[in-house]
């Protein structure tokens, strides 16, 4: 088993707010953050103002839920003073997450959004819904290694990389991301995905198809953390249908050296203390001082 | 939860720019809630419930041009009922409607729900002009009415904020008001000295919804992160002390626009 370096920073409570939920402001992420979680991403920023989809955009099913934001942003012009509020009244690290068409775009875009000091970037190569856009990069391993770098060249702090689970072999990407400087990956984003109302044959979703999230996702998620985990050598953040704090651990034990939730924001804003708390449990009945302890464990195991 | 799929059985115009659109599915709903209304192909938006079968809306964009091209027979995709609505009186209570414009649409049912339950209800209704105000009969059915006009066409010459000024206000137990975040601005200003009026007064908010199930963070207001859509869309006059309510609201990029 390969020794991970530590996730900087690391946070004290390894439950973070994922991207695209209740980011969208500086004091949705500072009521986030009050609420538990031990840090928080943004919603993906981008280069220019940006109204996203019509609507519908996010419906729930039966074990999840299917969105289509079409990454609605009001650019990074306006965004720093989001980053900078949210700086101001809470103490947990911010994340900015960062998407551009390019290489130029994203390197902009993390320049501009620096100016606010977050603590770290996510660079959103995964989104399954927005044209030239997400995983129209984060399938191609070369434009992922080059965007990494090139971020990672003029940015200080650490960098991780949203990786999709829509391609062939996700460790070929985090591979690039690797290659390209990333201090993480952080896998999945969501799954494309489709619902049709069959009373009128109209797809549900204004942008007809889009992203499954919840639940449901959560295996492929785990077997994604597992493989990156098996190959990169660093760290890995598991995210996709993290609930409860069974799933939490079962996704450090795959390798996640943190877990973000996203969608389990819908049944209680607590879900970050009740996850949280229940990973100290567990740590505690078993005799481990720190997560560290448990991740990657299930590699160990047949 | 997909949209239901919902036939429109009857359509009232009720002014020039509103018209209620009735359906043939029932939402056990408190007044306040609304719905994510799917017109099909164009957009989904969130609309109060101003029967339990039914919304009233005004034409102002994509989304109710299409709805008012519309006929009985026609389908629509509904989902909800979300949001917490308003905290129902209490047998024996007086209460105080203020109503502007299309603001009437959730408060003409907490009106009618309140004078089958024995509460003491009185509504001061605002519009621009006579032919502009809505549900007038149902709020005259429930208690007493004031009306205004800003043009004078019927009732008061002036706005809502006349007729409240003159009211002695420690005479209701709670206070409910819906319509222009204009309007409920100059409401919050007036009684914002005043915390124990600020305390049992609840305004119905609106604000651009995507999800509108209190997960994208899209209809957060400042500075408490407050979802509209979930932890609203009526809140307590005291929750909005200091907040962007009567200043700004954000656009669908989440651009901050002046109110």
């Amino acid at each position: 088993m390969v020794a991970k370096k530590a996730l900087y920073p690391h946070p004290k409570n390894p439950v973070i707010l994922a991207s695209g939920i209740m980011g969208t402001t500086g004091a949705s992420l500072t009521r986030m953050a009050y609420n538990g979680a031990g840090a928080v991403i943004t919603k993906s920023i981008g280069p220019v103002p940006k109204k996203g989809h019509p609507n519908p955009t996010m419906i729930e099913l039966e074990n999840g839920f299917l969105n289509a934001m079409g990454l609605p942003n009001p650019s990074y012009t306006e965004f720093v003073q989001e980053i900078e509020n949210a700086k101001n009244n809470t103490s947990v690290p911010i994340i900015a997450s960062v998407f551009a068409g390019d290489k130029e775009g994203f390197v902009k875009v993390a320049e501009e959004l620096s100016s606010a000091n977050p603590d770290g970037f996510e660079l959103n190569v995964s989104c399954p819904h927005a044209e030239g856009y997400g995983a129209t990069i984060g399938c191609d391993s070369c434009l992922v290694e080059e965007i990494t770098a090139s971020v990672c060249d003029i940015i200080d702090v650490p960098v991780w990389v949203k990786l999709t689970p829509n391609v062939t072999n996700i460790v070929d990407i985090g591979k690039a991301a690797e290659r390209g400087g990333a201090d993480a990956v952080v896998a999945i984003n969501t799954v494309k995905g489709m619902s049709i109302d069959i009373n009128t044959g109209y797809p549900i979703l204004g942008n007809r198809y889009g992203g499954l999230s919840g639940r449901a996702i959560r295996p492929i998620a785990v077997k994604c953390v597992y493989d990156l985990y098996a190959s990169l050598d660093i760290p890995v953040v598991g995210v996709g249908g993290v609930s409860c704090w069974q799933d939490a651990v079962e996704m450090v034990m795959a390798g996640a050296s943190a877990v973000q939730v996203g969608s389990a924001v819908s049944q209680s804003l607590d879900v970050f203390k009740s996850i949280s708390s229940g990973i100290e449990d567990y740590l505690y009945t078993n005799g481990y001082s720190t997560i560290d302890e448990i991740v990657g464990f299930s590699h160990k195991m047949g | 939860m997909y949209p239901l799929n919902t036939r429109l059985i009857n359509i009232v115009q009720e002014s020039p720019s509103t018209r209620t659109f009735f359906f043939d599915r029932y939402f056990d709903a408190n007044a306040g809630q609304f719905l994510m209304v799917w017109v099909h192909g164009v957009d989904e938006i969130p609309m109060t419930l101003s029967y339990n079968s039914g919304i009233t809306v005004q034409k102002v964009g994509d989304a109710t041009s299409r709805l008012f091209k519309m006929e009985k027979g026609d389908t629509i995709g509904l989902r909800g009922p979300f949001g917490n609505g308003f905290t129902l009186p209490k047998k024996s209570d007086k209460i105080l409607l203020v109503a502007g414009g299309l603001g009437a649409a959730p408060l003409a049912p907490l009106a009618e729900y309140s004078f089958k339950n024995g509460v003491d209800v009185t509504t001061i209704l605002g519009a621009r002009s006579s032919t502009e105000l809505i549900f007038g009969k149902r709020f005259s059915s429930a208690g007493d009415l004031y009306i205004t006009t800003d043009d004078g066409t019927s009732g008061t010459c002036g706005f809502v904020t006349d007729i409240l000024t003159n009211l002695n206000l420690s005479d209701y137990d709670r206070i409910y008001t819906c319509g222009p975040e204009v309007m409920l601005g100059c409401i919050f200003n007036m009684l914002q000295d005043e915390k124990y009026v600020l305390e049992k007064t609840e305004f119905n908010l609106h604000r651009y919804f995507k999800c509108g199930i209190g997960v994208c963070g899209a209809c957060c207001i400042d500075p408490k992160g407050l979802r509209v859509c979930k932890d609203g869309p009526v809140f307590k006059g005291t929750e909005l002390i200091d907040s962007e309510f009567g200043e700004y609201k954000r656009d669908a990029s989440g651009k901050k626009v002046n109110i």
